[in-house]
């Protein structure tokens, strides 16, 4: 058999085309395409948001089995430290240069993955790892895990809502004709897509990638081989962790406004996004956020009594569809 | 000649299940040692606690001298001792080459694969060489039996740990694995070969161990079992000769 008569390995580009689907779709259901164009750029960075938060999520899922209810916590903490970052760096944030705000923001951004990446660090070691392949305690140690973490941001920073306001060069919108595109919204995309960027790397060009990857699919074959997958997993669950706190800075600045449980809001839209990708799958967590992001911003305009359930429909939708997910991980 | 391996006394419990009631055996260095037995008999059971994926819950098992009885699967993976499953192990989302960098533990990128190696697996195994960037989940059956020991010997073991290779492959592909399989013999490779194909059994082994109800009832040459059909039946309840 010639090189040329092996058969090519099909992409599955069904998922994706589906996520083109409901984006053309939504053009003629809103008639404006100014307002089309702003509801899905909002879409797209409300998705990228929830993928920065979930793809952690799926990875710790699909290598140890563990479900972990309390990633909402390390949200929150994210966004709370940032609070505290850009409140110290005030005069940054105020300046009317792109640059000194950008600094700020990152700044706020590396404080909150700082944080967050070494409270779940704790948190594997004190309230997962005694619960390993016991899925009921895992749901119930680390729903109580979020619920002390939710009352100790209550003690360091106050139970009451705090503002999270965007820097002054972001604040206000691009006018694309009559389309209105928020600034920050766009800077949310890029970051996400520079974020999914990084992970596909990661994933398929580093060898530790490969273990992860690997580890997803068969955690006793790693061993196997060699490998301490115990070692692997606590350091995805830190990197989700961390994750978790930058999905926290942007989601908080995307609301401008937060709360202990905000955290706690995301869960359901995180538990969604990471259930119709395919558990432990990295592509199918970044289709199904952008799926959520669109679905949320479409139905909220069109149909705001039925947009909390939307994103419900979808999953129930996409699982008749494809009952393992968007992207099933192989030997699951 | 010295045993690679040895287990005394093994027992394993999985659960509330009590699997091996005191398992011994003696894997020769440098010999092909066949582990038979009917299904259920605690074949797949015994690799699995020599690998750890198990813990032995009493007994000794030493490798190399060394006992590695408790020990993390891993730390007895990086002794020296390589493992394909029965369910092969595939990571059917990584091509054939991720699949292979995975399993030499040293390199760290393709480049650093040993070709001198690479190329003689690629002689043994042409297939994988054709199908080297593709997902190792699309490979056939037979493919991926021969991905699975190719992995376990991408880089020198001291000892191989094979499951049932054979199993639910067609004949044509089972001979090519035979002959992969002497020629992994040929270079005094130790091999711990849990089967069901009694004509492979014959074609491969130098020793034999029969087990039954977790124990092992009989150790001999493989040759000594092949010519006997009054001890196949006594042992393994039919004869190879009908099963060749």
């Amino acid at each position: 058999m010639t090189a040329a008569a092996i058969p090519k390995a099909q992409f599955d580009s069904k998922p994706l085309l589906l996520l083109a689907g409901v984006a053309a779709a939504g053009l003629p259901l809103i008639g404006s395409p100014s307002t089309w164009l702003t509801l899905t750029v909002a879409g797209l960075a409300m998705g990228l948001i929830v993928f920065i938060i979930a793809s952690g999520l799926t990875l710790v899922f699909g290598l140890m089995d563990v479900l972990n209810f309390g990633h909402g916590v390390f949200i929150a903490l994210g966004a709370f430290v940032a609070t505290s970052v850009l409140a110290g760096m005030a005069p940054w944030v105020a300046s009317p240069h792109l640059l000194l705000n950008l600094g700020a923001i990152f700044m706020a951004m590396l404080a909150a993955m700082a944080v967050a990446g070494a409270v779940g660090y704790a948190f594997e070691r004190v309230i997962v790892k005694p619960v390993y392949g016991q899925h009921l305690k895992q749901i119930l140690i680390t729903m109580g895990g979020m619920i002390v973490g939710e009352e100790l941001i209550k003690v360091i920073w106050g139970p009451q809502q705090l503002p999270l306001p965007l820097p002054e060069t972001l604040r206000g919108a691009f006018i694309l004709g009559d389309a209105v595109v928020e600034k920050y919204r766009v800077l949310a995309v890029l970051i996400g897509l520079v974020v999914f960027a990084a992970m596909l790397w990661v994933l398929s060009r580093t060898k530790v990638g490969l273990l992860i990857r690997a580890g997803v699919q068969d955690r006793e074959m790693v061993e196997s081989l060699g490998y301490r997958i115990h070692r692997l997993f606590i350091g995805v669950f830190v990197a989700g962790s961390a994750l978790a706190g930058l999905g926290g800075v942007m989601w908080g600045l995307y609301q401008q406004m937060i709360t202990p449980q905000i955290g706690a809001q995301v869960n359901v839209l995180i538990f969604i996004v990471i259930i119709i990708g395919g558990l432990g799958s990295t592509l199918g967590c970044f289709v199904g956020a952008l799926l959520v992001g669109l679905m949320a911003n479409y139905t909220g305009f069109l149909a705001p009594k039925v947009a909390l359930f939307s994103n419900i429909g979808l999953m129930v939708a996409i699982l008749l569809w494809r009952p393992q997910g968007l992207y099933p991980v192989t030997n699951r | 000649m010295s045993a690679l391996l040895e287990l005394q006394g093994v027992h394993t419990h999985v659960g509330a299940y009590h699997i091996l009631h005191g398992v011994d055996l003696q894997v020769p260095e440098g010999q092909v040692t066949m582990l038979l037995g009917r299904n259920g008999a605690g074949k797949t059971s015994t690799l699995r606690t020599v690998m750890g994926l198990w813990k032995a819950s009493a007994g000794r098992i030493s490798f190399q001298g060394a006992d590695i009885h408790g020990k993390n699967t891993p730390d007895i993976a990086m002794a020296g001792i390589g493992y394909v499953p029965e369910t092969m192990g595939i990571f059917g989302d990584l091509s054939v080459k991720e699949n292979m960098l995975l399993a030499a533990r040293r390199a760290r990128h393709e480049g650093e694969l040993d070709t001198q190696r690479l190329e003689w697996i690629f002689g043994l195994f042409p297939a994988l060489k054709k199908f080297w960037l593709y997902p190792a989940g699309k490979l056939s059956g037979g493919q991926k039996q021969m991905l699975a020991i190719a992995r376990a010997i991408v880089e020198p073991r001291a000892l191989l740990l094979i499951d049932e290779p054979s199993k639910g492959l067609a004949p044509s592909i089972i001979q090519n694995l035979i002959a992969a399989l002497r020629e992994l013999k040929a270079q005094r490779c130790t091999v711990l070969l849990v089967e069901q194909n009694f004509g492979m059994a014959r074609a491969l082994g130098d020793r034999v161990a029969v087990m039954d109800n977790g124990r092992v009832v009989h150790t001999g040459a493989m040759a000594e079992l092949a010519e006997d059909e009054g001890l196949q039946q006594r042992l393994l309840g039919l004869s190879l000769g009908a099963h060749a």
